[in-house]
């Protein structure tokens, strides 16, 4: 079982916080606190596992992680997962991401959050892996935004120019991407 | 995308962007002020723009709980966009405890019964967040028929949120369990996944209910391609192989071949991790067990090799799991763990450590020290140092020392750690110095002198701060070990001046007041040998030296300290007065410190045994027994829960007589032995092989030494450094020199003067102290999970059949009505609803009548299922009783049956009627989940016969089985030789399997059939069969019966038997049926409906093979006729010729029905009630045969099970997969013919049904 899934950047603040068991908001932002402490400190050139924290888990948890760029992608799951697989998965997530937004970065996450819970809930659910066919999950995908853009209709059309103009302006928070795929996979 | 949400998006940038100025709580404010008028407007497109914004501020950290109203009104909305919206914030801030969930019930049922598959999508990504007890239970049943779903996606998030319906809803465990079971071959990859991902989840808790899916998850392993599903079922299989060293033995093989052939690590891993537990869980005694061990190990040495650090992690977590058990061939690689030491990874580096511990032998101890020693130097970061100081110490400390051949090197190490900066395991080190000095006789001269150091440099460790379990702990032991031995020290005056030394009133209190007690023992040392020697002059001097120091220790601030200060400036100065007077005092001043400290074993308190007679759960003072109501709770709170007896109130006194009987064991004891218990029986002192000192020594020299740079000196003068013992050791076994060690005053046996055992250092450890008469043995690992885990409610037998009580709450209409009315309609007992506290309201409304009855009801589904356990537990007396229960599963079986149930009721008499007819029921249970078990240990054993290894366990299980096949015949086969019986056996189990196999429907319901089979008929029944001609040609001819998964409402499987009349071989076949509106053939996905089914098998020569098609049917209220055609290829000498042959196929309504167990009571209340509005009846001729017979075959052919049989009139029930209750009365007509009425909640159905039991009545 998964945990907890966390996406944090540099500085630890949070990009996206799934939790399968129930934290009341005051301990969710302490394990993204802690979270991003235990893991911030180590090298990139170290292993993907860490024994997890305190206030998540326990003996049987531990963090599966793995850093692009600015950004932190923590899983949180129990022993019935194999850290492999959960690297891999992180992998096909982020990959996914890329795809849907092309060259997802952090910015993307901040934007379109919601969009960013959407296609993770085509991969884990409940804390459970629903799928890790990356056809099938950007199919769906596709399918379910084929829905929303019928229902948005015409009327969406002069808002989304508008956006476009806004979206000219916007702050420069950080456009690096997230530059995929860089690291190498275990196969 | 609308402009609400566009407007949300532009929100998020600003937010951080504000975030980071530092306004956070004061923006995040006004925005929740805005969020608030957004949701107070009617336009659901604002709603829910506000609803995503809530989302995001509840990721940074604030309650949204206040919204969750709003929440709820979004996730209504009609449109998916406005849906998703809603259902994602629900699923981030919903949680158990959230109350208005209860309000979601009915909306989310709709969502996930929604035609759109993605809306059924999104609505159960979100109830798997959001999951309540009520929830889950109002919603099983609807997730049950998902599962069934003809869309993969639905079927595949169904399936894995059934996992959280069964955290939440245990009893839907057993009901959905066979479907669930059904999904591990589902065609679609994702659905199939996802069943094993929730069985996996399942089985993990609780192992040994899943051992029977054991060859089904094979079967899958050695066939499956997706990686993902191969590591969850040898993960699976991992957790099942400590149950079953059986399958263990069989799974070697082929995760051998997955070890050698696959390319992915993630699997390769997953392997060795289940190899490494099989070979864990068989006892020694394969031959190939090295094989495995070498291969894993090899492969362990790749992973820890690998440049990738994660493989390198978790080779070295694997190689751990071996070490436990084959310690020997983790030790060969010695040389790769050291090295992972200097690895940069911190974990890993830990991991290696983790590995050392295991590793130490007597041999290569200091060797490792050493080498840990050089890294605590090298550490950086004191949370890593602090790790490999612990570690050391755990290293040497482990199994009671077992390691260490010499004491002196090892309190060497400790005062050597105590130069490290800034430690947090001071207190450890102390400990550990008080526990070798103390339990080590031979130790203590050596040991006396180092503290004797240590305290004479105070200043190297208490440094400039002093912190709380410190290094400075160590000086606690440091003194009190001084001042317990001073006999040993060189120069006892010294010691106590170097005590007065330094800044001590600086240090914690607790370790001052040690202080203050052993500068006294020393003290008193001092006098005495001064005394010895008559230098009076020295102890005046020494005692006014002591009246002198003292006083600084009365202005403490520490309570202990002062008034131990105060007494002791007091004594002293009476000591004084006496010394002018020229009288000795040595005598007493010693007498005072007198005695002996022995260890006493952590647990001796716990380990007393209860003496003899002596009851702690009897009643001392008999309970108050006034009339008062508080009476009752007291009597639940201590005779109801069992648990709590064992534990006596603190209160309660001992009877005068065990009071005497302790007294006088007190005495006993006391009078043989004033001060110490000793406890010769269990010591055991250490010798050491010259042959290990050898061997150890030898490899000493080669190891490179590293300068150690330390900023304070290491070589402390006086203190003797470590390597000194690895060469002195060296030394002396070079030289064969023998050293002989004085025994400490308290040496014990006579047994290790043997001289002839040159031993480094001689040691006596003395054992910690026990009572008399404890148990040794541990046995504190009882409670492995926390009481409130969900899964301790899931350890549910599954193997057991499915009964009544085992129905999925069916969504009803609340009636008002009388209670008595509801009785009635629970008849079915799908009803059975616990209550509800959010449906309070609506209850009270309908009136107190109908809680009442709600109660009733409950009680009276209990006292059956405890009757039900009664019967089970008696002897069985027919035929069947003599299967014996497996052991694998048997005995724990009846006691899940009652933590299931947890009935507390008392039995209330039954009717014998009723009684014995349960019985009946739990013997057939038995037997059933009997032949279940041996078929795993038949297909585990299978394999043994094969290699021809019989272990006689498995010679045992065979007259069982033929036992359990042949059972209640007793034939003359029990006579034949064993030898006929295996084949006997082997053949009647094919036969099983088979029939199982094909069985799916009605089989895996076994108590539906038995009614029609186990008829209580004296008369023979003549054999019947329900298999029909389908279609017949000179060359091919087919036989069908239908078959239906009481748990699939929509759907009828028919299985063909196809058999070859000719001499040639038939392929190709093919079948198709013309659909009609109402039923339709399930084909292949993306088939069209013209298209046939292909028959999956090839017919040789007069072979017969079977096979199935399965229906999708909607209303089951008529019989149906199917036209269809098999195309099929016969290939003969000249060639193929195509072929083709027509056919009928009938689907009678009796084919949608099943026989399911009904007493008399429930039928009776079922015909009273209003609900069975269909009512037909006809009359058959009876013909020639007789009414039993008659009936036999209607309860046969229509599926029908007796309810009851009074004479000539017998009521029938059966239900169908859609839930309509059909009750049937038979009854012979003095003229010959039967009246058959039949009432129905559906009337067309019931009149249909009659016509088919006309006819086959007649």
């Amino acid at each position: 079982m998964i945990k907890a899934i966390l996406i944090f950047n540099n500085h630890g603040k949070p990009r996206l916080a799934k939790f399968f068991t129930h934290y009341n908001e005051d301990d969710q932002q302490q394990i993204v606190r802690e979270t991003f402490h235990l893991v911030s400190k180590r090298d990139d050139n170290v292993c993907n596992f860490l024994e997890g924290g305190t206030l998540i888990g326990g003996a049987d948890y531990r963090l599966v992680y793995r850093h692009y760029a600015t950004l932190y992608f923590v899983f949180c799951v129990d022993s019935s997962e194999s850290e492999l697989g959960i690297l891999d998965l992180i992998q096909v997530f982020v990959e996914t991401l890329d795809k849907c937004f092309e060259n997802v970065c952090e910015l993307d996450l901040i934007f379109h959050i919601d969009k960013v819970h959407h296609i993770l809930a085509e991969l884990v659910m409940g804390g459970m892996v629903l799928e890790t066919n990356m056809t099938e999950i950007l199919t769906r995908i596709e399918e379910q935004s084929k829905i929303e853009k019928q229902e948005a209709g015409l009327s969406a059309a002069p808002a989304r120019a508008a956006a476009a103009v806004k979206n000219i302006n916007l702050p420069n928070i950080s456009t690096s991407n997230i530059h995929l795929p860089n690291l190498p996979s275990f196969k | 995308m609308l402009d609400s949400q566009r407007e949300a998006i532009q929100y998020y940038p600003q937010n951080a962007r504000k975030l980071k100025r530092g306004h956070s709580a004061k923006y995040i404010a006004s925005c929740i002020e805005e969020i608030k008028n957004e949701l107070k407007q009617d336009n659901m497109a604002v709603k829910a723009n506000a609803v995503a914004k809530l989302t995001y501020i509840q990721m940074l950290g604030y309650d949204i709980s206040w919204a969750a109203f709003n929440i709820i009104e979004v996730m209504s909305s009609s449109k998916f966009t406005f849906k998703r919206t809603g259902y994602l914030a629900a699923s981030q801030c919903f949680h158990e405890g959230t109350e208005v969930l209860m309000l979601t019930t009915n909306m989310v049922r709709k969502d996930v019964n929604s035609a759109n598959q993605y809306e059924a999508g999104i609505s159960m990504s979100g109830l798997a967040c959001f999951t309540s007890p009520d929830l889950a239970r109002d919603l099983a049943n609807d997730l049950m028929s998902l599962m069934a779903s003809t869309k993969p996606y639905v079927r595949k998030k169904a399936v894995l949120l059934m996992y959280k319906i069964f955290l939440k809803f245990p009893e839907a465990l057993r009901p959905a369990f066979p479907r669930l079971k059904a999904k591990l071959e589902d065609p679609d990859p994702g659905v199939q996944s996802a069943a094993v991902n929730v069985i996996c989840e399942l089985a993990r808790q609780n192992p040994k209910n899943y051992l029977s899916l054991a060859p089904l998850f094979f079967k899958l392993m050695t066939t499956s391609t997706n990686n993902w599903m191969l590591i969850k079922i040898i993960k699976l299989f991992g957790a099942l192989t400590p149950l079953e060293p059986r399958l263990g033995k069989k799974l070697l093989e082929p995760l051998t071949n997955l070890i050698h052939s696959t390319s992915a690590m993630s699997l390769l891993y997953e392997c060795i991790n289940t190899v490494i537990s099989v070979l864990v869980s068989l006892s020694s005694g394969m031959p190939d067990q090295n094989a495995s061990i070498q291969l894993c190990v090899q492969k362990l040495r790749i992973l820890i090799e690998d440049s990738d650090q994660n493989l390198k992690y978790l080779g070295l977590l694997a190689m751990s799991k071996i070490l436990k058990t084959h310690p020997k061939s983790v030790q060969n690689h010695k040389d790769l763990i050291l090295d992972c030491l200097d690895d940069r990874d911190e974990s890993i580096r830990l991991r290696a450590l983790d590995l050392l511990y295991g590793m130490v032998s007597k041999k290569n101890l200091m060797e490792i020290v050493k080498k840990l020693m050089v890294h605590v130097d090298k550490a950086e970061g004191s949370i890593y140092r602090d790790e490999l100081l612990s570690k050391i110490i755990q290293i040497c400390s482990q199994n009671n020392y077992q390691y260490i051949i010499n004491f002196e090197w090892y309190i060497s190490i400790l005062v050597e750690l105590t130069r490290i900066e800034g430690t947090k395991h001071g207190h450890l080190i102390a400990s550990q110095m008080l526990d070798v000095a103390i339990r080590v006789k031979a130790i203590q001269p050596f040991a006396c002198k180092q503290m004797a150091q240590l305290l004479e440099n105070t200043h190297l460790i208490v440094g400039t701060a002093v912190q709380a379990n410190g290094i400075c702990e160590v000086l606690y032991a440091a003194a009190w070990i001084v001042g317990e031995f001073p006999q040993h020290l060189l120069n006892p005056r010294h010691t106590l001046d170097a005590m007065f030394h330094g800044r001590i009133t600086s240090l914690p209190g607790h370790i001052q007041s040690i202080y203050v007690q052993n500068i006294v023992k020393l003290y008193s040392a001092i006098i005495h040998q001064l005394e010895e020697e008559e230098d009076k002059e020295k102890c005046q001097e020494t005692t006014l030296f002591m009246l002198e120091k003292l006083p600084q220790f009365t202005a403490s601030a520490h309570l202990e300290v002062q008034e131990r200060a105060c007494c002791i400036i007091q004594l002293l100065k009476y000591v004084n007065k006496l010394l002018d007077k020229d009288v000795w005092v040595a005598e007493e001043l010693t007498g005072l410190f007198e005695g002996e400290l022995n260890p006493v074993a952590p647990k001796a308190q716990k380990k007393v045994p209860v003496p003899e007679g002596l009851d702690l759960d009897k009643w001392i003072n008999s309970p108050p027994s006034d009339d008062s109501d508080d009476e009752v709770t007291i009597d639940t709170m201590f005779i109801h829960d069992a648990n709590r007896v064992n534990h006596t109130p603190v209160y309660e006194e001992l009877s005068e007589e065990e009071m005497e009987k302790r007294r006088a064991a007190r005495r006993v004891d006391q009078a043989n032995n004033p001060h110490y218990l000793k406890d010769d029986k269990r010591l055991k002192p250490k010798k050491k092989k010259l042959k290990d000192l050898a061997a150890e020594n030898s490899t000493v020299d080669s190891i490179p030494v590293a300068e150690i740079d330390l900023n304070v000196p290491l070589h402390v003068p006086g203190i003797s450094v470590t390597d000194e013992y690895m060469k002195k050791a060296n030394l002396q076994t070079k030289k064969k020199h023998r050293k002989k060690h004085k025994r400490g005053k308290r040496g014990r046996r006579d047994s290790n003067s043997s001289d002839d055992i040159p031993v480094a250092h001689k040691v006596d450890i003395v054992e910690e102290e026990m009572p008399e008469g404890a148990d040794l043995s541990d046995h504190d690992g009882e409670d492995e999970r926390p009481a409130d885990d969900p899964h301790r409610a899931l350890d549910i037998d599954l193997e057991r059949p499915l009964d009544e009580g085992d129905r999925l709450p069916v969504r009803e209409h609340y009636e008002v009505g009388t209670g008595l009315k509801l009785l009635d309609k629970s008849e079915g007992a799908p009803t059975e609803k616990p209550k509800r506290k959010h449906r309070k309201g609506k209850e009270e409304k309908s009136g107190k009548s109908k809680k009442e009855g709600g109660k009733d009801k409950k009680k009276k589904k209990k006292k059956v299922h405890k009757e039900t356990e009664g019967v089970s537990k008696q002897p069985p007396e027919d035929g069947e009783s003599q299967v014996e229960e497996p052991n694998l599963m048997g005995g724990a079986e009846e006691e899940e049956e009652i933590k299931v149930n947890g009935v507390t009721e008392k039995e209330v008499p039954q009717t014998q009627d009723v009684e014995e007819k349960k019985e009946k029921k739990v013997d057939e249970t038995k037997a059933n989940s009997t032949n279940e078990m041996d078929d795993i240990s038949y297909w585990l054993s299978k394999d043994e016969e094969a290699e021809k290894i019989k272990p006689e366990e498995i010679n045992d299980a065979q007259p069982k089985e033929t036992e359990v096949t042949e059972g209640s015949k007793k034939s003359k086969k029990e006579k034949k030789s064993k030898k006929d019986k295996k084949k006997d056996k082997k053949k009647n189990h094919h036969v099983k399997e088979e029939y199982e196999q094909v069985g799916n429907g009605e089989t895996s319901n076994p108590t539906s059939d038995a009614p029609a089979t186990e008829d209580p008929q004296p008369a023979p029944i003549p054999p019947m069969s329900s298999y029909r001609l389908l279609a017949e040609n000179p060359s091919i001819k087919m036989t069908y019966e239908t078959r239906i998964d009481p748990k699939q409402t929509n759907q009828v499987v028919i299985s063909v038997i196809f058999s070859n009349l000719t001499s040639n071989h038939l392929k190709s076949l093919e079948f198709n049926v013309l659909d009609s509106l109402n039923t339709k053939l399930i084909r292949e996905i993306g088939a069209s409906t013209h298209d046939g089914v292909k028959v999956p098998f090839q017919l040789p020569p007069s072979a017969t093979n079977e096979g199935q098609f399965a229906f999708t049917i909607n209303s089951i209220n008529m019989s149906q006729k199917l036209r269809g055609t098999l195309t099929y290829v016969v290939k003969d000498d000249d060639g193929s010729t195509s072929e083709k042959l027509d056919f009928k196929v009938h689907l009678p309504i009796s084919s949608y029905v099943t026989a399911t167990p009904c007493n008399s009571d429930q039928f009776a209340r079922l015909l009273s009630g209003g609900d069975l509005t269909g009512k037909s009846s006809v009359t058959a001729q009876l013909g020639n045969s007789e009414f039993p017979e008659v009936v036999a075959r209607i309860c046969f052919h229509a599926h029908l099970g007796v309810v009851e049989r009074v004479e000539s009139t017998v009521s029938l029930y059966g239900r169908s997969i859609q839930g309509h209750d059909i009750c049937v009365l038979i009854k012979a007509m003095p003229n010959g013919s039967l009246s058959i009425d039949g009432k129905s909640t559906d009337a067309s159905l019931i009149s249909n049904f009659l016509d088919e039991i006309r006819s086959l009545g007649s």
